[in-house]
């Protein structure tokens, strides 16, 4: 086989558009996990996401009123767990759990009726240009406004965090929630902004799968890419442009997977599923044996509910 | 005076009529027992669309989605064998062995377990369909349709059921074209449609112009359509999720068997039987074939339809060789029906290896 130039342009494009609901959940996730709240719910918000997104586009004909409100359903099942978590102070991990459940079954019961639709075209940018340049021409134009999004998001992300002041209000939320109170911030709020911006995302992330990669509504379509995202952003160390590279290998395993199959070479694929676990807890390992490092990465108070009198 | 009697008389034929139908649906209940939910517009979509049509026929029906093939189906089975039902339809292969545990305990219920081969109770009937002829209308289309001679096939898991469809598929585009390839890609999944498009992009970018698929969702038909190639729909037809890519459709239609056999409870008639239909019972359906397609292709198709229906043409007519060029069935002669049930070997010109 001849592998050429505009071939391999091709699977680097495929990779990417896989990459996407992986980028944009994960990073959602981040800004949650960094205010100090471990939301398991992202499967869940994610398909709510999907659902939405899919029915409103059917039902409006509207593809920027779906695209919004997915962002604004994922929003609204993650004000459950805000209210739960922060106002009744349950268990994070519980709740998250909960959240998926709930997210799940009730997709499918919104989703009974949608089910056979086809999707709508959604519109791509830079068609025309994508035979211009050799190799770059596929990855960089002929996709949609949500996947250049999803590029932009890491170094948004990271900027936030690191040069704005609401960025290092979050973190001081997460890493020692007393000291940030102390100084007047009001945690909770934080906390609460931070949990409805993580289901925005996954809500989006949801919604560019059944609106633009695989256009139509079925059953857990999302098929366990929200505990990828949760794993990706423990594998980032909590960095946004470590989650774009995380998003890259754990999107194209599969894709690498079936080019090599295509041309002959066999992989054991129950190996290559396994495979980004298998990483994110190696990656777990390798963090834990230096305690510098995690205090430097992990929020101190990921998971651990705060009560404001204490 | 004289048109009342008539039109009176005849409208209570019909109340009567009505009246015995609904007496009927009254007494016969049928469950089903579906692996998938009703929503995944395959597998578990077909059967729940058989469903209704026994419904449709006046009978009573109620199902379970999403039962894992464990002693969880057990429990199901016995559950709705307890709560009235005469007659159960399991639809998917890991329930064989729960079928037929259960129906031990219940002599005086029916059972119908779907792609199973257990019968081990008088009251334990299979069935399943000759998916393979419609594959073998599939081949002969991707081979005449086909420009660079390199056909993408998406597949699910390496059992007979899959390996049957990937040799009658390219036997038969093998017949009208001997240049084609036949690229196959394990997807490992009956229905994950982020995968299935994958799956289908790396084919396209590797050259395939024609797209066959042996997995549930309507994403493949999606990518080919977004990818300008051509592709068929599985178990449905999927023409409307990709107008320009879907060529035609192998349709699963299980609502005669359902009808017939719920109505064989109802009149006492009900036999065991071990039944593999095909295009020739209307078990396998070949939707519209598309407009795309050249007359004369279109026609061909149609008259091949019509010799498997008769039988006249057999999807697996020899002399078949297998990859190291073992003849598998001889000249003039066709696969019997254990070598098809058991088919663990690619025919010659499919490549590569079956994945373990």
């Amino acid at each position: 086989m001849i592998i050429d130039i505009n071939f391999i342009g091709l699977i680097i494009a495929s990779i990417m558009a896989s990459a996407v609901p992986l980028i944009l959940a994960s990073c959602g996730e981040l800004i949650t996990e960094r205010s100090g709240v471990l939301n398991l719910g992202v499967e869940g918000m994610m398909i709510i996401g999907a659902i939405s997104g899919f029915a409103l586009m059917t039902v409006t004909g509207s593809l920027i009123i779906a695209v919004f409100g997915a962002m604004l359903a994922g929003v609204l099942i993650s004000t459950i767990f805000a209210f739960l978590t922060q106002t009744l102070i349950t268990n994070h991990v519980a709740t998250g759990l909960a959240l998926t459940i709930f997210g799940i079954g009730i997709s499918a019961m919104i989703g009974k009726n949608f089910v056979g639709i086809p999707g709508k075209e959604f519109p791509v940018l830079f068609e025309g240009l994508k035979d211009t340049i050799p190799l770059l021409g596929p990855i960089l134009f002929g996709h949609s406004i949500v996947f250049y999004f999803a590029f932009s998001l890491p170094f948004i992300t990271s900027y936030f965090l690191k040069k704005t002041k609401i960025g290092l209000i979050v973190r001081a939320v997460g890493d020692s929630p007393e000291s940030a109170s102390n100084q007047g911030i009001n945690v909770r709020l934080v906390r609460y902004a931070c949990i409805l911006y993580g289901g925005a995302m996954s809500g989006l992330a949801g919604a560019y799968l059944s609106m633009i990669y695989t256009p139509q509504w079925i059953e857990n379509m999302t098929g366990g890419r929200g505990w990828i995202a949760l794993a990706l952003v423990v594998f980032s160390t909590w960095n946004p442009i470590k989650i774009l590279i995380g998003a890259m290998i754990f999107g194209g395993l599969t894709i690498i997977q079936f080019h090599m199959q295509a041309i002959g070479v066999r992989i054991p694929v129950q190996f290559l599923t396994a495979l980004p676990y298998i990483v994110t807890i190696i990656v777990l390992v390798v963090i834990s044996r230096d305690s510098r490092k995690i205090r430097l990465s992990t929020p101190s108070s990921l998971g651990k509910s705060f009560h404001k009198d204490n | 005076m004289h048109k009342f009697l008539i039109r009176s008389f005849v409208s209570s034929l019909v109340l009567l009529f009505t009246l015995t139908v609904a007496a009927v649906a009254k007494d016969v209940k049928a469950a089903f027992v579906y692996i998938g939910p009703t929503g995944d517009h395959g597998w578990t979509y077909q059967h729940d669309v058989g469903r209704k049509a026994v419904e449709a026929a006046g009978f009573k029906t109620t199902y379970v989605e999403g039962v894992p093939e464990s002693a969880d189906a057990e429990r199901v089975l016995r559950q709705l064998a307890n709560s009235g039902h005469d007659v159960i339809f399991t639809t998917s292969f890991g329930y064989m062995n729960p079928t037929n545990k259960v129906a031990k305990e219940f002599p005086n219920v029916k059972f119908e377990h779907a792609t199973g081969y257990k019968r081990e109770h008088p009251n334990v009937s299979t069935y399943a369909a000759r998916f393979y002829e419609g594959r073998t209308i599939l081949g002969t289309i991707a081979g005449t349709m086909t420009k660079s001679n390199v056909i993408g096939y998406v597949a699910s898991f390496p059992i007979p059921e899959v390996i049957r469809g990937i040799n009658s598929f390219t036997l038969a585009a093998q017949k009208v074209n001997p240049n084609i390839k036949t690229k196959i890609v394990w997807a490992f999944t009956w229905y994950d449609p982020g995968k299935e498009a994958e799956a289908a992009k790396a084919l396209i970018d590797q050259g395939a112009d024609v797209i066959a698929q042996h997995t549930d969702s309507t994403a493949i038909v999606q990518m080919a359509e977004k990818a300008g190639v051509y592709a068929f729909g599985q178990a449905s037809d999927m023409d409307k999720f990709a107008p320009k890519a879907v060529l035609t459709s192998v349709e699963n239609n299980w609502g005669p068997y359902y009808v017939d056999r719920v109505k064989a409870v109802a009149n006492g008639t009900w036999s065991q039987k071990d039944t593999w239909h095909g295009i020739g019972d209307g078990m396998v359906v070949i939707s519209d074939l598309d407009s795309q397609m050249p007359a004369d292709l279109r026609s061909k198709v149609k008259k091949l339809q019509a010799d498997l229906a008769s039988g006249k043409v057999h999807s697996f007519t020899g002399p078949i060789y297998d990859q190291k060029g073992n003849l598998m069935v001889a000249e003039g002669k066709t696969a019997d029906d254990g070598m098809l049930a058991g088919m663990m070997t690619y025919v010659k010109g499919v490549e590569g290896d079956i994945p373990k």
